[in-house]
């Protein structure tokens, strides 16, 4: 009995703090190092965060450069697809077309008429938009996030808003100086505050992991407005993080609680960092 | 003379075989989720790392692996160091194994490997959730772990062709 334990303790130790010919290092030292990492980095210190950034700007530029010919290869599998789909593509984007041409016209009016009940009330809102690159866009199946290719150099900060063209992708959580990263609307810690219409109500979208998102904090007779009609979800502002009407995706009348955001996340190049505020016209 | 100089150089490059795909791993997070199959996705590098740690630990080195672990942090977006910790108590488990087993055996390496990357992802979530408040996708780590354990055959027995040819042509 005594003997197995003497085995085991040498065992153990022997994994610990023998080397092989050619490590430089014991375990145990780097499993320390390693907690000792994880301590520090829930730190806040200046010099801490310094070094973060200096290992977030070498990381995120190395594994774009890595990364480069993978990219290469999935981009010239789109491309064919979309030269195999190019005929039927074709005839939904006529329709479509035809269908939006009228829109534009009720939606200018719309434009125009919220301009003059805004000057009534004394507020305008405006926002400034800045084009950054997608550099990484890994779609780990734990966290969802890209990687920009602007940061406070660019005057970018902690909460802005991202959008691929007119649709909301997600906001922003790490600033380094020449890059940042966006949290995806589909992670399962992004929490966006939404008004749904035309309904009018407010709720919260929040992601699931996967590509859809779900509704959240709603009021009670929700389910039994939604019952006819699929719904839009835009932000609405509350909190003053996000320009409010930022369109956000579409509830279906299938399933009430499941939202399908408008942007396809895998398929981002270039986004737009929205930045706004709202001020009172004399 | 030149082209024995070419080859000693060629042995040497694929001698840092292993090295230079934990580092292509973690920069390009190799997957396969860009194959879109839902819920499918394993992890390369925790097989990777279990199998040149137990097989030919002279070929990856515990400094390589911790510092694989702090790109694959930055790189995923979760606090650095968690990774690191978790790669380097593979090797622990592995150089255990080692140290225990006389005649080794494959069918003892896969469950073990099982044991370790459950244990490893249990503590890998109970830090993110517990510490650092990280909501976690537990169905995905779970399943993650499943297509892990049931990818190790198969790498194990292309690393193990590779390892012959690097014992073999540095002993050469």
């Amino acid at each position: 009995m005594a003997t197995s334990r003497d085995d085991f303790v040498i065992a153990v130790r022997s994994a610990f703090l023998k080397k092989k010919d050619k490590q430089k290092f014991s375990l145990l030292t780097l499993l320390f190092l390693s907690i000792f990492v994880i301590i520090l980095s829930n730190y806040n210190f200046k010099v801490i965060q310094y070094i973060k950034i200096g290992i977030n700007e070498i990381t995120y530029r190395a594994s774009f450069l890595i990364s480069a010919p993978e990219n290469k290869i999935q981009s010239i599998n789109s491309q064919i697809k979309d030269h195999l789909e190019i005929y039927d593509n074709y005839k939904n984007i006529e329709s479509e077309l035809e269908k939006l041409k009228q829109k534009e016209l009720v939606n200018n009016f719309l434009k125009m008429e919220n301009e003059k009940l805004r000057e009534l009330i004394n507020e305008s809102i405006k926002s400034d938009e800045l084009l950054a690159k997608v550099l990484i866009d890994k779609d780990s199946p734990f966290l969802k996030s890209i990687i920009l290719n602007k940061g406070t150099k660019d005057k970018l900060k902690i909460g802005m808003a991202v959008a691929d063209e007119v649709y909301l992708v997600g906001k922003i959580i790490e600033v380094n100086y020449t890059n940042s990263r966006v949290l995806l609307l589909s992670d399962l810690n992004s929490k966006i505050p939404v008004v749904l219409e035309p309904i009018g109500m407010q709720a919260v979208v929040s992601g699931t992991g996967g590509d859809t998102g779900k509704i959240q904090y709603t009021k009670d007779e929700y389910g039994d407005q939604i019952k006819s009609k699929d719904l839009i979800a835009y932000t609405s502002g509350q909190g003053g993080l996000f320009k409010p009407g930022l369109p956000v995706g579409r509830v279906t009348t299938d399933n009430i609680n499941k939202i399908d955001f408008f942007s396809d996340f895998k398929q981002l190049e270039y986004v737009k960092i929205i930045s706004h505020s709202i001020e009172e016209v004399n | 003379m030149s082209s024995l100089n070419k080859q000693s150089f060629i042995n040497i490059l694929f001698s840092y075989f292993p090295i230079w795909m934990l580092f292509l791993s973690v920069f390009n997070d190799f997957d396969f989720n860009y194959l879109k199959i839902e819920y499918f996705a394993f992890n390369f590098v925790h097989i990777l790392i279990f199998f040149w740690t137990l097989k030919n630990p002279d070929h990856l080195g515990y400094a390589s692996i911790f510092l694989a672990g702090i790109i694959n942090d930055v790189i995923i977006g979760i606090p650095i160091g968690i990774s690191s910790f978790c790669y380097l108590l593979i090797c622990f488990a592995s150089a255990y194994i080692r140290n225990i087993t006389l005649s080794p055996n494959f069918i003892n390496d896969w469950l073990s490997f099982l044991f370790i990357i459950l244990l490893i992802n249990s503590i890998q979530v109970t830090i993110l959730d517990l510490i650092f408040f990280i909501e976690v996708n537990y169905p995905k780590y779970l399943i993650n772990t499943g297509f892990t354990f049931l990818f190790y055959p198969i790498f194990f027995f292309l690393f193990s062709i590779i390892n012959k040819k690097i014992s073999f042509k540095l002993n050469d």
